[in-house]
Protein backbone atom coordinates (compact mmCIF):
# COMPACT_ATOMS: atom_id res chain seq x y z
CA UNK A 1 0.00 0.00 0.00
CA UNK A 2 3.04 2.13 0.53
CA UNK A 3 6.55 2.49 -1.42
CA UNK A 4 7.89 2.18 2.70
CA UNK A 5 9.07 -1.05 4.13
CA UNK A 6 6.91 -2.56 5.97
CA UNK A 7 7.90 -2.53 9.78
CA UNK A 8 4.65 -4.50 11.19
CA UNK A 9 2.72 -6.45 8.69
CA UNK A 10 -1.02 -7.80 9.96
CA UNK A 11 -2.63 -10.92 7.91
CA UNK A 12 -6.14 -12.07 8.27
CA UNK A 13 -5.93 -10.67 12.16
CA UNK A 14 -9.34 -11.97 14.22
CA UNK A 15 -9.39 -11.28 17.77
CA UNK A 16 -11.89 -12.30 20.59
CA UNK A 17 -12.12 -11.40 23.56
CA UNK A 18 -14.64 -13.02 25.82
CA UNK A 19 -16.83 -14.58 22.84
CA UNK A 20 -17.18 -10.96 20.92
CA UNK A 21 -15.27 -10.68 17.71
CA UNK A 22 -13.52 -7.23 17.93
CA UNK A 23 -11.42 -7.25 15.31
CA UNK A 24 -12.20 -8.94 11.96
CA UNK A 25 -9.84 -9.74 8.96
CA UNK A 26 -7.50 -7.28 9.15
CA UNK A 27 -4.59 -6.82 6.91
CA UNK A 28 -2.03 -4.04 6.63
CA UNK A 29 1.21 -2.93 6.55
CA UNK A 30 2.31 -0.63 8.64
CA UNK A 31 5.65 1.47 7.45
CA UNK A 32 9.11 2.07 8.57
CA UNK A 33 10.19 5.08 10.10
CA UNK A 34 7.14 7.03 10.16
CA UNK A 35 3.64 7.88 12.40
CA UNK A 36 0.99 6.13 11.85
CA UNK A 37 -2.39 6.89 13.73
CA UNK A 38 -5.02 4.35 14.19
CA UNK A 39 -7.87 6.59 14.14
CA UNK A 40 -12.11 5.52 15.06
CA UNK A 41 -14.48 5.80 17.53
CA UNK A 42 -14.83 4.53 20.86
CA UNK A 43 -14.66 0.85 21.32
CA UNK A 44 -14.14 0.17 17.60
CA UNK A 45 -11.24 -1.99 18.29
CA UNK A 46 -7.61 0.83 17.91
CA UNK A 47 -6.13 -0.09 21.41
CA UNK A 48 -7.34 -3.39 21.19
CA UNK A 49 -5.13 -3.64 17.43
CA UNK A 50 -1.98 -1.95 18.81
CA UNK A 51 -2.12 -4.37 22.00
CA UNK A 52 -1.89 -7.55 19.37
CA UNK A 53 1.56 -5.93 18.03
CA UNK A 54 3.31 -6.59 21.47
CA UNK A 55 0.82 -9.21 22.63
CA UNK A 56 -0.07 -7.64 25.66
CA UNK A 57 -3.57 -9.58 25.46
CA UNK A 58 -1.33 -12.38 26.99
CA UNK A 59 -2.09 -11.34 29.99
CA UNK A 60 -6.14 -11.04 29.49
CA UNK A 61 -7.72 -14.90 30.15
CA UNK A 62 -10.16 -15.00 27.67
CA UNK A 63 -9.07 -13.60 24.73
CA UNK A 64 -8.13 -15.20 21.17
CA UNK A 65 -5.92 -14.18 18.42
CA UNK A 66 -5.50 -15.98 14.95
CA UNK A 67 -4.15 -14.64 12.07
CA UNK A 68 -0.20 -13.18 11.72
CA UNK A 69 1.48 -10.41 12.72
CA UNK A 70 4.78 -9.70 11.45
CA UNK A 71 7.37 -7.71 12.78
CA UNK A 72 10.45 -7.55 11.06
CA UNK A 73 9.25 -10.85 9.20
CA UNK A 74 9.24 -12.20 12.44
CA UNK A 75 5.68 -13.90 13.52
CA UNK A 76 4.74 -13.18 16.87
CA UNK A 77 2.48 -14.76 17.25
CA UNK A 78 4.30 -18.23 16.53
CA UNK A 79 4.91 -20.55 19.62
CA UNK A 80 8.60 -20.26 19.32
CA UNK A 81 8.92 -16.75 19.35
CA UNK A 82 10.16 -15.38 22.74
CA UNK A 83 7.87 -12.48 24.07
CA UNK A 84 9.86 -10.88 26.02
CA UNK A 85 12.10 -10.38 22.82
CA UNK A 86 9.15 -9.06 20.95
CA UNK A 87 8.14 -6.55 23.61
CA UNK A 88 11.66 -5.07 24.11
CA UNK A 89 11.43 -4.38 20.00
CA UNK A 90 8.67 -1.76 21.20
CA UNK A 91 8.26 0.77 23.39
CA UNK A 92 4.62 1.54 24.93
CA UNK A 93 3.12 4.93 25.85
CA UNK A 94 -0.50 4.08 27.88
CA UNK A 95 -3.29 6.29 27.81
CA UNK A 96 -1.88 7.73 31.55
CA UNK A 97 1.17 7.71 32.97
CA UNK A 98 2.00 4.75 35.11
CA UNK A 99 5.67 5.47 36.70
CA UNK A 100 6.94 2.36 38.05
CA UNK A 101 6.92 2.92 41.97
CA UNK A 102 10.61 3.74 42.33
CA UNK A 103 12.83 6.78 41.47
CA UNK A 104 13.35 8.84 38.30
CA UNK A 105 16.51 7.29 37.57
CA UNK A 106 15.43 3.87 37.95
CA UNK A 107 12.63 4.17 36.12
CA UNK A 108 14.43 4.57 33.55
CA UNK A 109 17.56 1.89 34.05
CA UNK A 110 14.29 -0.67 35.04
CA UNK A 111 14.40 -1.76 31.14
CA UNK A 112 18.40 -1.26 30.81
CA UNK A 113 19.00 -3.64 34.11
CA UNK A 114 16.31 -6.18 33.26
CA UNK A 115 18.02 -7.18 29.97
CA UNK A 116 21.26 -7.26 31.60
CA UNK A 117 22.91 -3.89 31.74
CA UNK A 118 24.57 -3.70 35.23
CA UNK A 119 27.37 -1.29 35.26
CA UNK A 120 26.34 2.20 36.30
CA UNK A 121 28.35 4.18 34.29
CA UNK A 122 26.39 1.88 31.02
CA UNK A 123 23.27 3.12 32.69
CA UNK A 124 24.20 6.44 33.77
CA UNK A 125 24.72 7.33 29.87
CA UNK A 126 21.24 5.61 29.13
CA UNK A 127 19.30 7.34 31.15
CA UNK A 128 21.02 10.92 30.61
CA UNK A 129 20.68 10.14 26.72
CA UNK A 130 16.88 8.91 27.41
CA UNK A 131 15.95 12.16 29.52
CA UNK A 132 17.56 14.49 27.15
CA UNK A 133 15.56 12.45 24.27
CA UNK A 134 12.68 13.23 25.88
CA UNK A 135 13.37 16.91 27.03
CA UNK A 136 13.33 15.98 30.94
CA UNK A 137 16.85 16.26 31.47
CA UNK A 138 16.71 19.64 32.70
CA UNK A 139 13.68 19.27 34.82
CA UNK A 140 14.90 16.56 36.36
CA UNK A 141 18.97 16.40 36.27
CA UNK A 142 18.76 17.48 40.15
CA UNK A 143 16.80 14.94 41.37
CA UNK A 144 17.71 11.67 39.48
CA UNK A 145 16.79 9.83 42.75
CA UNK A 146 13.46 11.52 43.97
CA UNK A 147 10.24 9.21 43.53
CA UNK A 148 9.08 9.26 39.83
CA UNK A 149 5.41 9.83 41.36
CA UNK A 150 6.29 13.17 42.31
CA UNK A 151 6.68 14.55 38.63
CA UNK A 152 3.87 16.27 37.15
CA UNK A 153 1.85 14.75 34.82
CA UNK A 154 2.67 15.75 31.53
CA UNK A 155 6.57 15.01 33.05
CA UNK A 156 5.45 11.65 34.43
CA UNK A 157 4.82 10.50 30.72
CA UNK A 158 7.81 11.70 28.86
CA UNK A 159 9.33 9.92 31.92
CA UNK A 160 7.48 6.52 30.72
CA UNK A 161 8.91 7.39 27.38
CA UNK A 162 12.15 7.39 28.43
CA UNK A 163 11.63 4.37 29.82
CA UNK A 164 10.35 2.77 27.01
CA UNK A 165 13.06 4.21 24.65
CA UNK A 166 15.73 3.26 27.09
CA UNK A 167 15.28 -0.85 25.89
CA UNK A 168 16.12 0.44 22.40
CA UNK A 169 13.00 -0.68 20.45
CA UNK A 170 12.04 -0.39 17.18
CA UNK A 171 8.51 0.56 17.20
CA UNK A 172 7.25 3.00 19.78
CA UNK A 173 3.09 2.13 20.64
CA UNK A 174 1.10 5.28 21.35
CA UNK A 175 -2.34 4.72 23.06
CA UNK A 176 -3.90 7.70 23.72
CA UNK A 177 -0.55 8.72 25.03
CA UNK A 178 -1.68 12.43 25.56
CA UNK A 179 -5.14 12.13 26.57
CA UNK A 180 -4.76 12.66 30.19
CA UNK A 181 -2.23 15.58 29.28
CA UNK A 182 -2.68 19.30 29.85
CA UNK A 183 -2.22 21.15 25.92
CA UNK A 184 1.12 22.15 26.73
CA UNK A 185 2.53 18.88 27.75
CA UNK A 186 0.07 17.20 24.83
CA UNK A 187 2.48 19.13 22.15
CA UNK A 188 5.76 18.39 24.18
CA UNK A 189 4.70 15.04 23.31
CA UNK A 190 3.59 15.42 19.81
CA UNK A 191 6.46 17.18 18.76
CA UNK A 192 8.78 14.27 20.24
CA UNK A 193 6.71 11.90 17.92
CA UNK A 194 7.16 13.91 15.31
CA UNK A 195 11.50 14.17 16.18
CA UNK A 196 11.16 10.17 17.26
CA UNK A 197 9.81 9.11 13.88
CA UNK A 198 13.31 9.32 12.24
CA UNK A 199 14.57 6.88 14.33
CA UNK A 200 11.58 4.72 14.73
CA UNK A 201 8.31 3.16 13.68
CA UNK A 202 5.63 5.15 15.47
CA UNK A 203 1.74 3.87 15.95
CA UNK A 204 -0.57 5.80 17.50
CA UNK A 205 -4.00 4.87 18.73
CA UNK A 206 -6.11 8.44 19.11
CA UNK A 207 -9.54 9.92 18.96
CA UNK A 208 -8.27 13.28 18.40
CA UNK A 209 -8.21 13.94 14.43
CA UNK A 210 -6.35 17.26 14.69
CA UNK A 211 -3.58 15.45 16.43
CA UNK A 212 -3.95 12.90 14.17
CA UNK A 213 -3.09 15.61 11.18
CA UNK A 214 -0.51 17.27 13.37
CA UNK A 215 1.55 14.37 13.67
CA UNK A 216 0.42 11.12 11.37
CA UNK A 217 2.17 10.40 8.12
CA UNK A 218 -0.48 7.58 7.27
CA UNK A 219 -3.81 6.97 9.15
CA UNK A 220 -5.83 3.79 9.44
CA UNK A 221 -9.44 4.47 9.73
CA UNK A 222 -11.01 1.46 11.87
CA UNK A 223 -15.09 0.98 12.45
CA UNK A 224 -16.68 -1.58 14.21
CA UNK A 225 -13.68 -3.98 14.20
CA UNK A 226 -12.64 -3.53 10.48
CA UNK A 227 -9.84 -1.53 8.83
CA UNK A 228 -12.41 0.72 6.70
CA UNK A 229 -9.70 3.01 5.17
CA UNK A 230 -5.89 3.41 5.32
CA UNK A 231 -3.77 5.69 3.46
CA UNK A 232 -1.67 9.01 3.90
CA UNK A 233 -2.81 11.54 6.60
CA UNK A 234 -3.44 14.12 3.27
CA UNK A 235 -6.19 11.69 1.68
CA UNK A 236 -7.65 10.15 4.57
CA UNK A 237 -8.79 13.72 6.24
CA UNK A 238 -9.23 15.85 2.98
CA UNK A 239 -10.29 13.17 0.21
CA UNK A 240 -11.47 9.69 1.71
CA UNK A 241 -12.66 7.25 -0.47
CA UNK A 242 -15.26 5.26 1.98
CA UNK A 243 -18.56 6.57 3.36
CA UNK A 244 -17.86 5.88 6.20
CA UNK A 245 -14.53 8.06 6.35
CA UNK A 246 -16.43 11.13 5.32
CA UNK A 247 -18.87 10.26 8.03
CA UNK A 248 -16.27 10.39 10.52
CA UNK A 249 -13.92 12.96 9.55
CA UNK A 250 -17.09 15.04 9.68
CA UNK A 251 -18.04 14.47 12.73
CA UNK A 252 -20.99 12.39 12.38
CA UNK A 253 -20.15 9.17 13.76
CA UNK A 254 -18.93 9.62 17.15
CA UNK B 1 -24.44 7.69 65.04
CA UNK B 2 -21.56 10.42 66.07
CA UNK B 3 -22.46 9.27 70.00
CA UNK B 4 -21.92 5.74 69.21
CA UNK B 5 -18.60 6.33 67.38
CA UNK B 6 -17.61 8.42 70.67
CA UNK B 7 -18.60 5.91 72.55
CA UNK B 8 -16.53 3.12 70.90
CA UNK B 9 -13.41 5.35 70.67
CA UNK B 10 -13.54 6.46 74.39
CA UNK B 11 -14.30 2.35 75.34
CA UNK B 12 -10.41 2.73 73.90
CA UNK B 13 -9.64 4.61 77.01
CA UNK B 14 -11.94 3.95 79.54
CA UNK B 15 -10.41 0.46 79.14
CA UNK B 16 -6.98 1.47 79.60
CA UNK B 17 -7.27 3.97 82.79
CA UNK B 18 -9.73 1.26 84.26
CA UNK B 19 -6.79 -1.23 83.76
CA UNK B 20 -5.01 1.00 85.02
CA UNK B 21 -6.47 2.31 88.25
CA UNK B 22 -6.68 -1.58 88.81
CA UNK B 23 -2.92 -2.19 88.44
CA UNK B 24 -2.20 0.42 91.07
CA UNK B 25 -1.78 -1.66 93.86
CA UNK B 26 0.97 -3.88 92.36
CA UNK B 27 2.23 -0.30 91.49
CA UNK B 28 2.62 0.89 94.48
CA UNK B 29 4.59 -2.64 95.89
CA UNK B 30 7.07 -2.29 93.02
CA UNK B 31 8.48 -0.29 90.17
CA UNK B 32 7.73 -0.27 86.53
CA UNK B 33 11.27 -1.02 85.79
CA UNK B 34 11.34 -3.97 88.57
CA UNK B 35 7.83 -5.27 86.97
CA UNK B 36 9.22 -5.18 83.62
CA UNK B 37 12.57 -6.84 84.03
CA UNK B 38 12.23 -8.98 86.71
CA UNK B 39 12.05 -12.86 85.85
CA UNK B 40 11.18 -13.58 89.55
CA UNK B 41 7.36 -14.75 90.02
CA UNK B 42 6.34 -15.55 93.69
CA UNK B 43 2.73 -14.28 94.06
CA UNK B 44 2.78 -15.64 97.80
CA UNK B 45 5.50 -13.24 98.53
CA UNK B 46 4.55 -10.31 96.64
CA UNK B 47 6.92 -10.53 93.96
CA UNK B 48 5.92 -10.40 90.32
CA UNK B 49 8.25 -10.00 87.63
CA UNK B 50 6.58 -9.74 84.19
CA UNK B 51 9.61 -10.27 82.03
CA UNK B 52 9.50 -13.88 81.11
CA UNK B 53 6.06 -13.14 80.02
CA UNK B 54 6.94 -10.37 78.10
CA UNK B 55 9.31 -12.39 76.41
CA UNK B 56 7.15 -15.43 75.97
CA UNK B 57 5.02 -13.22 74.06
CA UNK B 58 7.88 -11.40 72.03
CA UNK B 59 8.94 -15.16 70.91
CA UNK B 60 5.41 -16.47 69.82
CA UNK B 61 4.41 -13.48 67.75
CA UNK B 62 7.69 -13.56 66.86
CA UNK B 63 8.12 -16.84 65.26
CA UNK B 64 4.26 -16.83 63.82
CA UNK B 65 5.20 -13.51 61.62
CA UNK B 66 8.80 -15.19 60.36
CA UNK B 67 6.53 -18.37 59.52
CA UNK B 68 3.30 -16.49 58.05
CA UNK B 69 4.47 -14.25 56.13
CA UNK B 70 6.85 -15.97 53.28
CA UNK B 71 3.54 -18.07 53.07
CA UNK B 72 1.36 -15.68 52.65
CA UNK B 73 3.04 -13.57 50.27
CA UNK B 74 3.66 -16.20 47.89
CA UNK B 75 -0.25 -17.60 48.53
CA UNK B 76 -1.63 -14.47 47.52
CA UNK B 77 0.50 -14.20 44.22
CA UNK B 78 -0.28 -16.91 43.47
CA UNK B 79 -3.81 -16.38 43.73
CA UNK B 80 -4.26 -13.52 42.45
CA UNK B 81 -1.42 -13.19 39.05
CA UNK B 82 -0.50 -16.73 37.93
CA UNK B 83 -4.14 -19.23 39.32
CA UNK B 84 -6.76 -19.48 36.93
CA UNK B 85 -9.90 -17.87 38.00
CA UNK B 86 -11.59 -21.29 38.14
CA UNK B 87 -8.76 -22.14 40.89
CA UNK B 88 -9.39 -18.86 42.62
CA UNK B 89 -12.34 -19.58 43.30
CA UNK B 90 -12.05 -22.67 44.43
CA UNK B 91 -8.92 -21.55 46.54
CA UNK B 92 -10.60 -18.35 48.26
CA UNK B 93 -13.87 -20.28 50.16
CA UNK B 94 -10.72 -22.42 51.91
CA UNK B 95 -8.36 -19.44 52.97
CA UNK B 96 -12.07 -17.56 54.38
CA UNK B 97 -13.20 -20.95 56.34
CA UNK B 98 -9.61 -20.99 57.87
CA UNK B 99 -10.62 -17.65 59.52
CA UNK B 100 -13.70 -18.95 60.62
CA UNK B 101 -12.78 -21.46 62.75
CA UNK B 102 -12.61 -21.34 66.22
CA UNK B 103 -9.47 -20.64 67.93
CA UNK B 104 -9.80 -23.71 70.48
CA UNK B 105 -9.88 -25.96 67.52
CA UNK B 106 -6.69 -24.97 66.45
CA UNK B 107 -5.40 -25.33 69.95
CA UNK B 108 -6.57 -29.13 69.60
CA UNK B 109 -4.79 -29.38 66.13
CA UNK B 110 -1.76 -28.17 68.07
CA UNK B 111 -1.54 -30.39 70.84
CA UNK B 112 -2.93 -33.38 68.96
CA UNK B 113 -0.38 -32.70 65.29
CA UNK B 114 2.04 -30.03 65.95
CA UNK B 115 2.86 -31.12 69.30
CA UNK B 116 4.18 -34.75 68.61
CA UNK B 117 5.55 -33.85 64.80
CA UNK B 118 7.96 -30.80 67.21
CA UNK B 119 8.80 -33.74 69.44
CA UNK B 120 9.22 -36.63 67.91
CA UNK B 121 10.41 -35.51 64.40
CA UNK B 122 12.03 -31.65 64.66
CA UNK B 123 12.98 -31.11 67.69
CA UNK B 124 15.69 -33.94 67.92
CA UNK B 125 17.43 -33.07 65.00
CA UNK B 126 18.78 -30.06 67.72
CA UNK B 127 18.02 -30.49 70.96
CA UNK B 128 18.21 -33.86 73.52
CA UNK B 129 14.85 -33.37 74.68
CA UNK B 130 11.66 -31.34 73.93
CA UNK B 131 8.28 -32.30 74.84
CA UNK B 132 6.59 -30.53 71.99
CA UNK B 133 5.21 -27.66 74.37
CA UNK B 134 7.02 -24.82 72.90
CA UNK B 135 6.94 -21.29 71.63
CA UNK B 136 7.35 -22.77 68.47
CA UNK B 137 4.67 -24.83 68.82
CA UNK B 138 2.60 -21.61 69.52
CA UNK B 139 4.13 -20.02 66.68
CA UNK B 140 2.96 -22.44 63.97
CA UNK B 141 -0.45 -22.52 65.47
CA UNK B 142 -0.54 -18.73 65.31
CA UNK B 143 0.98 -18.65 62.19
CA UNK B 144 -2.02 -20.65 60.98
CA UNK B 145 -4.29 -18.63 62.57
CA UNK B 146 -3.33 -15.56 61.26
CA UNK B 147 -2.88 -16.61 57.52
CA UNK B 148 -6.49 -16.12 56.15
CA UNK B 149 -6.24 -12.62 57.85
CA UNK B 150 -2.93 -11.46 55.98
CA UNK B 151 -3.93 -13.41 52.97
CA UNK B 152 -6.68 -11.57 52.09
CA UNK B 153 -5.72 -8.50 52.53
CA UNK B 154 -2.70 -8.86 50.23
CA UNK B 155 -4.93 -10.46 47.81
CA UNK B 156 -7.23 -6.71 48.24
CA UNK B 157 -3.88 -5.02 47.81
CA UNK B 158 -2.12 -7.26 44.86
CA UNK B 159 -6.33 -6.92 42.97
CA UNK B 160 -6.47 -3.20 43.12
CA UNK B 161 -2.71 -2.91 41.66
CA UNK B 162 -3.81 -1.38 37.89
CA UNK B 163 -3.19 -3.59 35.44
CA UNK B 164 -1.46 -0.55 32.96
CA UNK B 165 1.11 -0.70 35.69
CA UNK B 166 2.11 -4.50 35.15
CA UNK B 167 1.68 -4.06 31.73
CA UNK B 168 4.08 -0.98 31.92
CA UNK B 169 6.92 -3.45 33.09
CA UNK B 170 6.00 -6.48 30.62
CA UNK B 171 6.24 -3.83 28.10
CA UNK B 172 9.60 -3.31 28.45
CA UNK B 173 10.21 -7.03 27.53
CA UNK B 174 10.21 -7.96 31.69
CA UNK B 175 9.42 -11.46 32.23
CA UNK B 176 6.18 -12.08 34.83
CA UNK B 177 7.94 -13.17 37.51
CA UNK B 178 10.61 -10.02 37.35
CA UNK B 179 6.92 -7.59 37.17
CA UNK B 180 6.18 -9.60 40.15
CA UNK B 181 9.12 -8.99 42.12
CA UNK B 182 10.60 -5.63 41.10
CA UNK B 183 7.29 -3.62 40.69
CA UNK B 184 4.39 -5.72 42.02
CA UNK B 185 5.71 -6.53 45.05
CA UNK B 186 7.58 -2.99 45.60
CA UNK B 187 4.08 -1.35 45.21
CA UNK B 188 2.72 -3.47 47.41
CA UNK B 189 4.53 -3.46 50.11
CA UNK B 190 2.59 -0.78 51.86
CA UNK B 191 0.29 -2.95 52.07
CA UNK B 192 1.91 -5.86 52.68
CA UNK B 193 3.51 -3.93 56.21
CA UNK B 194 -0.03 -3.02 57.53
CA UNK B 195 -1.55 -6.33 56.94
CA UNK B 196 1.34 -7.95 59.08
CA UNK B 197 0.64 -5.19 61.40
CA UNK B 198 -2.90 -6.30 61.73
CA UNK B 199 -1.48 -9.83 61.92
CA UNK B 200 0.90 -9.22 64.69
CA UNK B 201 -1.86 -6.93 66.77
CA UNK B 202 -4.10 -10.22 66.69
CA UNK B 203 -1.61 -12.36 67.27
CA UNK B 204 -0.37 -10.66 70.68
CA UNK B 205 -3.86 -11.13 72.23
CA UNK B 206 -4.31 -14.82 70.69
CA UNK B 207 -5.25 -16.71 74.04
CA UNK B 208 -6.72 -20.44 74.07
CA UNK B 209 -5.34 -21.65 71.40
CA UNK B 210 -1.23 -20.64 72.17
CA UNK B 211 -2.20 -21.45 76.25
CA UNK B 212 -2.94 -24.79 74.73
CA UNK B 213 0.11 -25.86 73.35
CA UNK B 214 3.09 -23.75 74.23
CA UNK B 215 3.84 -25.56 77.80
CA UNK B 216 2.87 -22.30 80.20
CA UNK B 217 6.29 -22.36 81.64
CA UNK B 218 7.22 -18.92 83.53
CA UNK B 219 10.32 -18.99 82.30
CA UNK B 220 12.59 -16.52 79.67
CA UNK B 221 12.75 -19.00 76.15
CA UNK B 222 16.25 -19.20 74.65
CA UNK B 223 15.39 -21.25 72.08
CA UNK B 224 12.73 -22.11 69.68
CA UNK B 225 12.06 -25.53 71.38
CA UNK B 226 11.65 -23.72 75.34
CA UNK B 227 7.94 -23.66 77.21
CA UNK B 228 6.85 -20.11 77.09
CA UNK B 229 4.20 -18.11 78.84
CA UNK B 230 2.57 -15.15 76.53
CA UNK B 231 0.65 -12.83 79.16
CA UNK B 232 -2.85 -13.45 77.62
CA UNK B 233 -2.25 -17.36 78.99
CA UNK B 234 -1.09 -15.96 82.42
CA UNK B 235 -4.01 -14.14 82.73
CA UNK B 236 -6.90 -16.95 80.88
CA UNK B 237 -5.14 -19.46 83.49
CA UNK B 238 -4.69 -17.60 86.48
CA UNK B 239 -7.82 -14.61 86.90
CA UNK B 240 -10.36 -16.19 88.84
CA UNK B 241 -8.20 -18.45 90.51
CA UNK B 242 -5.96 -17.53 93.85
CA UNK B 243 -7.68 -14.47 94.83
CA UNK B 244 -7.03 -15.07 98.72
CA UNK B 245 -3.12 -14.13 97.44
CA UNK B 246 -2.84 -10.18 98.21
CA UNK B 247 -2.30 -8.10 95.22
CA UNK B 248 -2.41 -11.57 92.31
CA UNK B 249 -5.76 -9.94 90.93
CA UNK B 250 -3.74 -6.14 90.34
CA UNK B 251 -0.83 -8.21 88.67
CA UNK B 252 -3.42 -10.03 86.32
CA UNK B 253 -4.95 -6.56 85.48
CA UNK B 254 -1.11 -4.96 85.52
CA UNK B 255 -0.46 -7.94 82.77
CA UNK B 256 -3.50 -6.73 80.91
CA UNK B 257 -2.32 -2.77 80.76
CA UNK B 258 1.06 -4.71 79.65
CA UNK B 259 -0.58 -6.31 76.53
CA UNK B 260 -2.68 -3.14 76.13
CA UNK B 261 0.12 -0.70 75.85
CA UNK B 262 2.45 -3.22 73.91
CA UNK B 263 -0.35 -3.41 71.21
CA UNK B 264 -1.17 0.27 71.41
CA UNK B 265 2.52 1.18 70.84
CA UNK B 266 3.17 -1.21 68.28
CA UNK B 267 0.35 -0.10 66.18
CA UNK B 268 1.24 4.21 66.71
CA UNK B 269 4.97 2.74 65.67
CA UNK B 270 3.64 0.91 62.22
CA UNK B 271 1.50 3.76 61.77
CA UNK B 272 4.54 6.31 61.45
CA UNK B 273 6.51 3.96 59.68
CA UNK B 274 3.40 3.05 57.05
CA UNK B 275 3.05 6.81 56.23
CA UNK B 276 6.73 7.13 56.03
CA UNK B 277 6.59 4.15 53.39
CA UNK B 278 3.70 5.38 51.61
CA UNK B 279 4.74 8.86 51.05
CA UNK B 280 8.16 7.22 49.86
CA UNK B 281 6.90 4.94 47.33
CA UNK B 282 3.45 5.41 46.13
CA UNK B 283 1.57 8.47 44.41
Amino acid sequence: MTKDKAHISVQDLNVHIGGNHILKDINIDIPNKSVTSIIGPSGCGKTTLLKTFNRLHDTAADVKVTGKVLVDGEDIYDPNTEITHIRKKMGLLSQRPYPLPMSIYDNVAYGPRIHGIRKKQDLDIIVEKQLKATALWNEVKDRLNSSATRLSIGQQQRLCLARGLAVGPEIILGDESTSALDPVSTSIIEDLFVKLKQDYSIVLVTHILRQAARVSDYIIFVYNGRIVEYGKTEQVLRDPHEELTKEYVKGYIV
Amino acid sequence: MLLFTVLSVSLVFIIGIGLYYKSIPVLQNSTWWHLLTSSVWKPLKGLFGFYPYIMGTLWVTGIAIIIALPLCVLTSLYIVEYAHSRVRRILMPFVNLLSGIPPVIFGVWGVLFIIPLIQDHIAPHFVEFSTGYSVLAGGIVLAVMIFPLIVSIINEVLRTMPQELKDASLALGATKWETVKKVILRKALPGIIAATVLAISRAFGETIAVLMVCGNNAVVPHSVFDAGYPLPALIANNYGDMMSIPLYDSALMFAALLLFIIILLFNIISRIILTRLERRISA
